[in-house]
Formats: C-alpha cells, sequence, structure tokens
C-alpha cells in the first residue's frame, strides 16, 4: 500500500495535498499498489473533492485537539494506520508540517526517509527520488534500502491530475484521546498576505529598491499580479522587510511559476533559493548583473520607471 | 540544566559546488568550511539557556577532524566541552541522528538545539528524528523559546504565520533565524576556547538505510533574453509571459 498524508489547516486541504495524493495515485498504477490517504483533524471541508484525484480510501482521524496541529498525537495517529494498512511507501509534502512529523512517522516504522524531493522514479521494484542538495547548487538522486520508505514532495512541483473520479471511501475514525505530549495552542498569521513558500508568483525586491517605502511598487506590482512579495537579505538585514519575506540559502527556497526579480544583483545565495522557479524576470540596470544568467526574460532598465510601468500594462489589460 | 547542542561543519554558502571523481559527493579540496548558520542560532540559545538556569554546554558534532574548527566556533561562543563523533563515513540523516540520540542518552541532556537545516544536503530532519529515537518532545523552526520549569512554550514558523507550541523537557529544538542574534566572541572567548575539551569518540554507523546512487550539477538554464531597456519593453515582456511561457 501507498500511503499519502493530507495536510488541513483551518479544516482547509491544502494545495500541495492534492500533488502528493495525484503522485500516490499515479505510483499505485506502476505498483500495483493500493493507495490510501489520510488526514487528522476535526472539521474539514472538501474531502470529496479527493475522490477526483483517483483516491478510494481515506481515513478521516478525528478529534477537536487535531484541528491544531500535534507532532506528537499527529505521528502516533499516522503510524498506527501506515502500520495497520502496511504502507509500503508514505508520501508527505515538504511543508512546515510535512517536515516536522515525516520523520517522527520514519522512526516509528523504521522507515528511510528522503526529504524535498522534486522527482519519484517509480519503477515496478524501486524509488528513485531527486532532490536539489547545497542549495540547488547540487541534484542528488537517492534510494532507500528499508522495506518502509518515507518521502516529503516539494510544493508546486508535481502535478495535482484529476483522473478518473472513483469512489471514494471515507472511513471516520473517532479518537476519544490523543497524545497531547506537544500541542499547537494558537496560531499566529502574519497579517493576511500570502506566503512566499507556496505562491504560484512572487514579486522580490532588492537593494536597488533604495529604501524601504519604495517597496510599494513591489507591494503594487505583487498586488496586479496576484503574487506575493519576497526579499533579498540585503532588504531584510536592512530592517525593511521581515525574515519571512526573504528568498534565498538562509531563507526559503521557492519555485513558483513566475518569480520577478527586481533591484536585485542575484549572488550566488540568492539564486539557490529561486532559480528552481518555472519562469523568472530580472528587472535590474546592470545588465551584467548575475540575476540575468538564470532569468528567462529581462529588462535591463531602471526599477524605478519598469515597475509601475509594468504594473500600469498589466491592470491596463485585465480590465 | 544539562544542555547539548549539535552542530554542522559545511561548506560556505558562496562555494561554487564541483562534483567529485565518484559522482557521489562534492569535490572537498579547496571548499572552505563554516558552521552550518543556523547552528550559530542553536549555540547562541544555549548560551542564553545557561545563562538564565546555569548548567553547562557540550557541543556535539559528527564527522573528521576537520569539525573541531567548526565545535571550536561553538566553544568560543559559550560551550563548555566538545564531543567529536569521529568517523569519515558518508552517512544519512537517520544514522547521524542515531550516532547523535546514543550520545545525547548517555550525557542525559535536558535540552538540545540543533539547526533547522544544514545547509550542505538541507535535509531539515535531523532534530525531529533525534527526538523521535529518544523519545524527547521537539520543536522545530522556533523562532522564538521560552522555559519555565519543566514548561517550555516556543514559536515556529510556518507558511503564513507562527505556530505557539507547548511541550514539556526533556526537549529537542532546532533554531530558525530570528530566534536570537548570535554573539560575536571576543578574542578572549577565542583564546579560551582553544583550551577547552574536545573529546574524540570514534563511531561507526552500521547499515546506512539510503544510498546516494549520482550526484550531479542542475541542467544550466538556456540563457534568457534581454528584451529591452526602458518601458517600451514592458508591452513585449508582459505578451511572452501571457502568451509564450502562459504563466499570467
Ligand atoms: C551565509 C550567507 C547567507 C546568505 N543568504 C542569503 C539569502 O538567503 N538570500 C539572499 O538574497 N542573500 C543571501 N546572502 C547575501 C547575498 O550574498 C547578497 O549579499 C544579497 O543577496 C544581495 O542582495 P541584493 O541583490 O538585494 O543587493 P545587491 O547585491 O546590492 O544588488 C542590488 C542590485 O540592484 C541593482 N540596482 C540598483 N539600483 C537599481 C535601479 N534603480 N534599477 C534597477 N536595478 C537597480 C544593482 O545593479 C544591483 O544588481 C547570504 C550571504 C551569506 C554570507
Ligand atoms: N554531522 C552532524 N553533526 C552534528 N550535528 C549535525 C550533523 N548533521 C546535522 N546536524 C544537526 O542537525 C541539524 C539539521 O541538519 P539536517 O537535518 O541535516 O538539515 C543541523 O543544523 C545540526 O544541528
Amino acid at each position: 500500500m501507498i500511503l499519502a498524508f493530507i495536510e488541513q489547516r483551518d479544516g482547509v486541504i491544502k494545495k500541495v495535498s492534492y500533488e502528493v495524493v495525484s503522485k500516490a495515485v499515479a505510483s499505485g498504477k506502476i505498483t500495483g499498489e493500493k493507495v490510501a490517504a489520510i488526514f487528522c483533524g476535526n472539521e474539514v471541508s472538501g474531502i470529496d473533492n479527493l475522490a477526483g484525484y483517483g483516491l478510494e480510501k481515506l481515513y478521516f482521524m478525528k478529534n477537536p485537539d487535531l484541528n491544531n496541529y500535534s507532532s506528537s498525537a499527529y505521528s502516533e495517529l499516522v503510524s498506527k494506520i501506515a502500520n495497520q494498512i502496511s504502507a509500503k511507501t508514505v508520501l508527505f509534502g515538504n511543508t512546515a508540517m510535512g517536515k516536522d512529523l515525516a520523520p517522527r512517522v520514519a522512526v516509528k516504522l523504521s522507515a528511510g526517509i528522503i526529504t524535498d524531493c522534486v522527482e519519484l522514479e517509480v519503477s515496478s521494484d524501486s524509488i528513485k527520488a531527486i532532490r536539489p542538495a547545497f542549495a540547488g547548487k547540487a541534484r542528488q538522486v537517492v534510494s532507500l534500502r528499508t522495506p518502509v520508505k518515507v518521502f516529503t514532495l516539494r510544493p508546486n512541483v508535481f502535478k495535482a491530475e484529476t483522473g478518473s473520479a472513483g469512489n471514494l471511501d471515507i472511513e471516520t475514525i473517532t479518537e476519544n484521546s490523543v497524545n497531547l505530549a506537544s500541542k499547537v495552542v494558537s496560531v499566529k498569521k502574519s497579517e493576511g498576505k500570502l506566503d512566499v513558500a507556496e505562491a504560484d508568483i512572487i514579486v522580490s525586491g532588492g537593494r536597488g529598491l533604495k529604501e524601504a517605502a519604495n517597496f510599494n511598487l513591489i507591494e503594487n506590482l505583487a498586488e496586479a499580479l496576484g503574487a506575493a512579495v519576497g526579499a533579498s537579505r540585503a532588504v531584510v538585514d536592512a530592517g525593511w522587510r521581515p525574515h519571512r519575506e526573504q528568498v534565498g540559502q538562509t531563507g526559503k527556497t521557492v519555485s513558483p511559476t513566475l518569480y520577478v526579480a527586481c533591484g536585485i544583483s542575484g549572488a550566488i545565495q540568492h539564486l539557490a533559493g529561486m532559480s528552481s522557479s518555472k519562469y523568472i524576470v530580472a528587472i535590474n540596470k546592470d545588465k551584467d548583473a548575475p540575476i540575468f544568467s538564470v532569468a528567462d526574460y529581462g529588462i535591463a532598465g531602471d526599477v524605478f520607471e519598469i515597475i509601475p510601468a509594468l504594473t500600469e500594462e498589466l491592470k491596463k489589460q485585465s480590465n | 540544566m544539562k544542555i547539548a547542542v549539535c552542530v554542522s561543519h559545511v561548506p560556505d554558502t558562496a562555494t561554487k559546488i564541483k562534483i567529485g571523481a565518484n559522482n557521489k559527493e562534492i569535490e572537498k579540496t579547496g571548499v572552505t568550511f563554516i558552521i552550518n548558520p543556523y547552528d550559530e542560532f542553536a549555540v547562541e540559545e544555549a548560551v542564553r539557556t545557561k545563562e538564565k538556569f546555569g548548567g553547562d554546554i557540550t557541543i556535539i558534532s559528527i564527522g573528521d577532524d576537520q569539525n573541531k574548527e567548526t565545535i571550536r566556533k561553538a566553544l568560543a561562543m559559550g560551550g563548555d566541552k566538545g564531543v567529536l563523533l569521529k568517523t569519515a563515513e558518508a552517512l544519512d540523516s537517520i544514522s547521524v541522528a542515531k550516532l547523535l540520540s546514543e550520545e545525547i542518552k548517555a550525557g542525559g541532556f535536558h535540552i538540545v538545539f540543533m539547526g533547522k537545516q544544514s545547509v550542505d544536503y538541507d535535509n531539515s530532519i535531523t532534530g525531529q528524528l533525534t527526538a523521535a529515537m529518544l523519545d524527547y518532545n521537539c520543536i522545530s523552526v522556533c523562532v522564538s523559546l521560552s522555559i519555565e520549569d519543566s514548561k517550555v512554550t516556543a514559536e515556529r514558523e510556518i507558511e503564513g504565520g507562527r505556530e505557539v507550541v507547548e511541550t514539556s523537557l526533556p526537549v529537542i529544538i532546532t533554531a530558525q533565524k530570528g530566534l536570537n542574534e548570535p554573539r560575536y566572541p571576543s578574542i578572549k572567548n577565542i583564546m579560551d576556547a582553544k583550551r577547552k575539551t574536545i573529546e574524540d569518540k570514534p563511531v561507526t554507523a552500521g547499515e546506512i538505510s539510503s544510498e546516494v546512487i549520482e550526484m550531479r550539477l542542475p541542467q544550466p538554464k538556456n540563457p534568457g533574453r534581454i528584451i529591452g531597456t526602458d518601458k517600451s519593453a514592458v508591452p513585449e515582456l508582459v505578451r511572452l509571459l501571457k502568451e509564450e511561457a502562459k504563466v499570467i
């Protein structure tokens, strides 16, 4: 069996979970294994959507204390089901929750684990994982020797493919008491902003913006594109932007569909965090800036001229 | 309080990576190694914890003699003694966690600090694995921490915000940037650190659960196009994004 972990926050299933389920279903077709998914929570909307991804079995571990994440409770429940169905492969999204949970589950299952996979080559008798290392400066091809294998999949890389909608059998298991040795007592949201780690489009600004106040140009462009705002370390260190927006080796690693770098030179530590984006646009007045070596499209011009014009053009075309 | 910090010795972040002759590892010659940047936050938090509760700090690293440089750096920041778990084997996260958990168990530590990620293989799981093996609690990717008696409250970074987590000692904390501002050791601290002991303990990992089949450089991107130098290029850029890339 293949088991896919579904992540919910606030009762809503995360996008990466559809990607994980799709990969589990596709792998099952190759290996001939059955696929099940599991999630922990209390009230969750949109479960039925999962049927559209070819999923046939879902374990819903239900308890009010499971609404928020708990590493102790979640890891016990996921391992319990994995054991019960003799899962040989367990897949997670490589998210804050997935990275915390997957290793604990792996230890409980005596499994090997490979994180942040960007490809899983599944054949009838082996699984090869491809993952970036050295902040994307190298790629490792790795396999596991253990009978049970755990992988976490980088968000936004695997396709969420709706297939033939099967009959989804949902088994709700009400847990009377769960292990809250470690529990989330509250969640503090950063003010209504889209997170770079989850965004499809990111508009990032660097020192070329000259001062913090000029980031309104970046914010306006981000709004026109429905994008998240990112930043280089130079501007985070200067206190212009919060660390959660930092992209790069000591910030976040992102792989959005579109990354727009404005006034960012493209230092190796910055490229490490964003060079796997599907499309990259660079706006920098220095035509020799290293950012252009990874950009698909570039404008070698002044951010103060280009960004407002680009924002205008996008708004004009969307009207 | 018995405090431990696990530190890894990693290539400087500015290093250009070359693949070694066996196609499984990086070429290490000519590469400068440093203390893993996240481990500096871990050491700093350990020192602050000791300042508050008393106790002593053991710095643990797995690797070869080169790792002593990184252990010394952590000792200069305020560690009391070092332990080098010495092996030249190529380890994976599970084997690193096994060796660390044996050392931590033997030392009976109440709190262990690690980095949220080692910027070499970027596995981001050693703390969680070690905690699971020891049956310690664990809070990963911490940006704030407070300890009262045996109660531990921490904030960990998640997508779009922070989770406030409550647990209890013994615990493993993995540090994210923002947890604190690591101190620069003074010359005196650096000199003092030279006199602190680093114990050598030869270890063997046993069977490794994973196998590196190959390591390679990523496919170089096709060089892109500079489509203009002023705002007259903007309509063309938008067209390309819509019609060629189809991303907006
Ligand atoms: C251990 C370590 C970890 C690091 N981690 C990270 C990380 O995670 N993320 C990260 O980003 N960096 C990281 N760095 C820092 C990195 O080396 C660079 O210093 C940083 O990325 C530079 O930021 P920047 O591109 O905004 O600034 P700069 O390098 O100063 O570049 C500014 C750019 O703006 C352009 N410019 C100026 N004015 C204009 C204008 N009017 N119009 C258009 N363009 C203009 C310039 O041509 C220049 O290319 C790290 C460094 C170290 C040592
Ligand atoms: N060889 C090692 N020796 C000691 N600690 C390590 C070692 N490798 C990893 N760690 C610790 O585990 C953390 C996370 O590493 P990783 O899971 O490899 O990304 C690091 O920041 C260190 O605190």
